[in-house]
């Protein structure tokens, strides 16, 4: 799991993070108490659905070179 | 009115609430400059042991001294405080994280942008539980924050940084955050006022993310009346932030003073649950005692147990963090992830476990399946009421050191929280009584979008107590 998640863990928490993920699961289980069996999932509660913007092209942005173009750098280097 | 010398006035500029700060500054009773150093000598004096702010404002002075007392934005003058999860140019950004520490943001979260728009003057950056993972501010990795009614115990969190400014008169008012609980939490523990809009109604955009699908920014203030006029002008649609809320937004500051007969409050009893102390159950019943003293009609609501929210809530919860906080690789900027604490390594062990396959269905699917119960329960009581109020945390602030005991601390402390954040809801919190000396608090929920309908009811509570004036001896 620590891979998966691209953590490293050192011994001694893997096995404290065992015990922990144990109780932790054992306390949201739960949820399996309630039926849900015609219930739709819901990822999001705002209902918006497809929130687009339109294409801009910034034509000043562009800096041609020959059949090439460039743009310049958006963030600043510190 | 009392007649006080202008030194006297001058000590107490920091403890003025927002709408008095604005008052006397456009009746030129002090300038911006005055009322930012008072600000500035009350965290020179409290910050050490606090530790409210991580990063004050070198410029905060300067920027005071260039406003004029004829300057009508709308918060002009005014020093807030902010999280550190709202990324600000010019200000170190860290989310209290040692992954970040040191980082110096790219662009302006929207929030931020819109407050200095409006004339603030951003004081500082504040303390709270790393990535927000937490209702303590004790897993900061830098840090906890004292409660300032009583340094031995906890602030709450997330925002407790913010919570403890505005309780310690460090600035006028403080942007928070709340994922479950993170805004009102802090502000019940520390006796002040925090407001926790619908979701959507304010952008996300430069806020560094927690759970993407609950996280709502709000102001932490010292009367609800402050946080109508905070929340005036960081609310509304932002094309930045995909689900922030087309919808537009309403006049919250004028007729605050709405009556509150004939409403009809629901009182949830499923949320005076076995945790809760009875001293504060009592503090609660006389709460909703004062409603129905100004007319209101107040009911039981019957209410899915919150011990369901918490298992939603952790499980999307933690999904959402193992994927939001994957950016973090210490490749483009920050350091690398063995610079996690514990409490971010948990949660997004948790979260990628619950989202691999094998057991997304069991876990991630079943939680996104009650939360729709969860929603639909709200919306069966929202037909019968017009607001649900109840306890915002089983105890007043806990000591140093209580979350540690728990791999779920969070979780479990902010139980009474989870529901009304997994649906998106409005809620703010208000002071309502004190036990053992700390502050408890009462939450009023509303449905989407009725932050005009819940602040209303809440200034109708704080006009008719006096609650919200108590302050800690520091």
């Amino acid at each position: 799991m620590a891979k998966l998640a691209n953590l490293i863990l050192k011994p001694a928490e893997e096995a404290k993070l065992k015990k922990q993920f144990e109780e932790t699961l054992k306390t949201v289980d739960v949820i399996n108490e309630l039926d849900t069996s015609n219930i739709d999932p819901t990822s999001q509660v705002t209902g918006l659905i497809n929130v687009t913007r339109d294409d801009k092209i910034d034509k000043s942005r562009i800096i041609k070179i020959g059949d090439y173009f460039k743009v310049p750098a958006i963030f600043n280097a510190q | 009115m009392e007649i006080i010398s202008k030194y006297q006035l001058f000590l107490m500029l920091n403890k003025l609430t927002l709408i008095e700060a604005l008052a006397g500054l456009r009746a030129k009773k002090f300038t911006s400059a005055e009322l930012v150093q008072s600000c500035l000598d009350q965290i020179k004096k409290h910050n050490k042991k606090l530790n409210a702010f991580l990063a004050i404002n070198e410029n905060a002075l300067d920027e005071a001294k260039q406003i004029t007392a004829n300057d009508q934005r709308p918060l002009a003058g005014i020093p807030i405080a902010v999280k550190d999860n709202f990324l600000t140019v010019g200000l170190p950004t860290t989310a209290s994280s040692k992954v970040l520490e040191g980082y110096m943001p790219q662009y302006e979260s929207t929030v931020t942008r819109r407050l200095k728009d409006a004339g603030a003057i951003i004081i500082g950056k504040t303390n709270m539980d790393a990535w927000a993972h937490g209702s303590s501010t004790e897993t900061s990795d830098f840090g906890a924050t004292l409660n300032p009614w009583n340094s031995s115990h906890l602030p709450g969190g997330s925002s407790g940084g913010s919570a403890a400014a505005v309780a310690a008169d460090m600035c006028i008012a403080a942007i928070g955050s709340e994922t479950a609980g993170s805004i009102r939490q802090p502000a019940a523990w520390c006796g002040i006022t925090g407001f926790k809009p619908t979701y959507g109604r304010v952008s996300r955009y430069g806020v560094i993310a927690m759970a993407s699908s609950t996280d709502s920014p709000g102001p932490l203030t010292k009367t609800v009346g402050d946080s109508a006029l905070i929340t005036q002008i960081i609310a509304g649609h932002d094309p930045y932030d995909a689900t922030s809320s087309p919808k537009s937004v309403p006049d919250f500051v004028s007729n605050l003073k709405s009556k509150i007969s004939n409403l009809k409050i629901g009182f949830a009893k499923e949320y005076l649950v076995k945790e809760i102390r009875p001293e504060v159950k009592q503090v609660i019943l006389d709460a909703a005692k004062k409603f129905a003293d100004l007319g209101a009609k107040v009911d039981e609501v019957k209410l899915l147990h919150p011990k369901y929210s918490i298992g939603v809530y952790t499980i999307v919860q933690r999904s959402e963090v193992s994927s939001n906080l994957a950016r973090y690789d210490g490749i483009r900027y920050g350091h690398d992830r063995s610079y996690f604490g514990d409490e971010a390594k948990r949660r997004i062990m948790l979260g990628t476990y619950v989202l691999s396959s094998g057991y997304y269905d069991r876990y991630y699917n079943k939680a996104q399946k009650v939360r729709t119960l969860i929603i639909k329960d709200f919306e069966q009581a929202f037909k019968k009421f017009d607001l649900i109020i109840g306890p915002v945390s089983p105890s007043p602030a806990l000591p140093i050191g209580a979350s540690k005991g728990s791999p779920m601390f969070g979780e479990l402390e902010d139980m009474l929280l989870e529901p009304s954040s997994i649906a998106g809801l409005t809620s703010i919190s208000v002071p309502c009584g004190f036990v053992d000396g700390l502050p408890i608090g009462l939450q009023i929920t509303g449905p989407q979008f009725a932050e005009k309908l819940v602040m209303q009811a809440a200034h109708s509570y704080q006009q008719a107590t006096t609650w919200h004036h108590e302050k800690p001896t520091l």
